[in-house]
């Protein structure tokens, strides 16, 4: 688009500005994703905006929540007698085993109290329901409906029935975002169930990949192995399950093995969650056992002490 | 209500029904196939009514989205305007398309629109996406015919209503 040669041609004409504008805008929209990468700052704009969009994500998941609740509504009375005998087994099953490890951890708590290790204090839940929201199919995050002013917290581990959904990365008052152990960026300190073989487990990508990296092509690992988690880092308590190995082969420089996994949580299905909260201290070596020194006062009366002449 | 005004009331109508659309959650499977809604919204309105959609209103609701979905602050921003600049400046060709070369356009500037997507994941880290990213495009082109009409329909029978 040439500029006409004319005494009343402005310098700007309407093309140049609009390109200029875009320039701007660009400029500024880059601004703004560079100082949010590196500050943080959306995570404060929505805490401040929350008020505005809490309400946009309840009616956005109001049809999946009105659908899940019609379905529930409108059972047939023979599957709901199914569904009952199923459930009361389970529960007779699962207080059984309750029952059991409980004796186990008083058996524990005792030793732990003979061998002076510090105490592992118990962990507070919280039960919380998964939104059904969907912000980008491609970043393995989910929405639960429990935020700040119930209490949760950012770094808090997330699970289901099954094993290990996640970390709570983000909290607005209501409503809290969850990163799951799926995605590429998160990285969790699990540990074999057989050997006690420590490794990470990084997400894959897709819901059930998991991917063990830098494995020692020597190690005792086998397709089937479970996963928990190790407890190392602090971030998610030890023992809770993870995935269980589904192939184990050499990574491309051959040195190292990499070994894939899928997770025992329903990921994709995920329905109620429970939050844990964060555990006070984290786990770590015994407090210095007090120092015993000769008594400074030698003519003090302290029981079993002899009184020389 | 006057011409303009029951125009500007449609425009946030659609914004809204844009968002809400946007999160609504798919099957898992149907998932990556979700269009993106308010580019599919300001092409219409860049087509019918450009007097509504400038650069400056295009980067706003870019960042209400941003806001809105969590995603990197400016990103949705950036797409948006990019997307209107090269709308603004075809427009006067576009409108007169015939409505299959219009759907062809729609999902030219889609694709141009998840690959500036791809660049800003690329920058900030995230790794590579799988082959359904290229999808939603496909979805969006098959939707516009829709857009268009309703839209259309909705903006015809309100001017009837109030003539």
């Amino acid at each position: 688009m040439t500029l006409t040669r004319n005494e009343s041609a402005p310098l700007f004409t309407a093309d140049t500005a609009n390109t200029l504008r875009l320039i701007g805008y660009i400029a500024l929209a880059i601004a703004l994703m560079v100082a949010d990468h590196n500050g943080r700052w959306l995570h404060r704009i929505r805490y401040a905006a929350s008020a505005a969009i809490e309400p946009v994500y309840r009616l956005a998941a109001l049809p999946a929540d009105l659908a899940r609740r019609s379905g529930d509504a409108l059972v047939d009375r023979a599957q709901l007698q199914v569904r009952n005998e199923t459930l009361s087994r389970e529960l007779l099953l699962a207080q059984a085993q309750l029952n059991r490890l409980l004796a186990v951890r008083e058996q524990n708590r005792h030793l732990q109290q003979l061998l002076d290790v510090q105490q592992r204090l118990n962990l507070g839940v919280q039960l919380a329901r998964v939104v059904d929201v969907d912000t980008d199919p491609f970043r393995h995050r989910v929405l639960v409906n429990a935020g700040a002013d119930q209490g949760v917290q950012v770094g808090e581990a997330v699970l289901d029935a099954d094993g290990v959904v996640g970390q709570v990365i983000e909290t607005l008052p209501n409503t809290a975002t969850v990163m799951l152990i799926t995605d590429p960026a998160h990285a969790l300190p699990v540990a074999v169930e057989r050997t006690a073989m420590r490794a990470i487990a990084h997400g894959g990508g897709s819901l059930d990949t998991l991917n063990l990296p830098n494995i020692p092509i020597s190690a005792d690992l086998r397709v089937g192995d479970r996963l928990v988690t190790s407890g190392l880092g602090g971030h998610f308590p030890a023992g809770f399950p993870v995935a269980t190995v589904r192939s184990i082969r050499n990574d491309a420089s051959g040195m190292f093995a990499l070994a894939v996994a899928t997770p025992s949580a329903a990921l994709d299905r995920s329905d109620e969650v429970l939050i844990l909260h964060r555990l006070p201290d984290p786990v770590g070596p015994p407090a210095p056992a007090p120092t015993q020194g000769p008594p400074v006062d030698a003519s003090a009366k302290t029981p079993g002490n002899v009184v020389g002449p | 209500m006057n011409r303009a005004r029951t125009n500007a009331v449609l425009f946030w109508i659609g914004v809204a029904v844009c968002f809400v659309l946007q999160l609504m959650p798919l099957p898992h499977a149907l998932a990556p196939l979700k269009p993106f809604w308010l580019a599919l919204l300001l092409v219409y309105w860049t087509l019918e009514a450009p007097a509504h959609v400038s650069l400056g209103r295009a980067f706003v609701l870019g960042l209400l989205g941003d806001v809105l979905t969590g995603d990197l602050l400016g990103a949705q921003a950036l797409r948006l305007c990019i997307l209107c600049f090269i709308l603004l400046r075809f427009r006067a060709r576009l409108r007169f398309f015939p409505m299959w070369q219009q759907a062809l356009a729609v999902l030219a500037l889609l694709v141009n629109d998840r690959i500036v997507q791809l660049a800003v994941r690329a920058v900030s880290g995230v790794p590579a996406p799988p082959p359904s990213f290229w999808l939603a495009p496909l979805v969006g082109m098959l939707a516009w015919p829709w857009v268009f009409l309703l839209l259309d329909d909705v903006r015809a029978r309100m001017r009837a209503r109030e003539s």
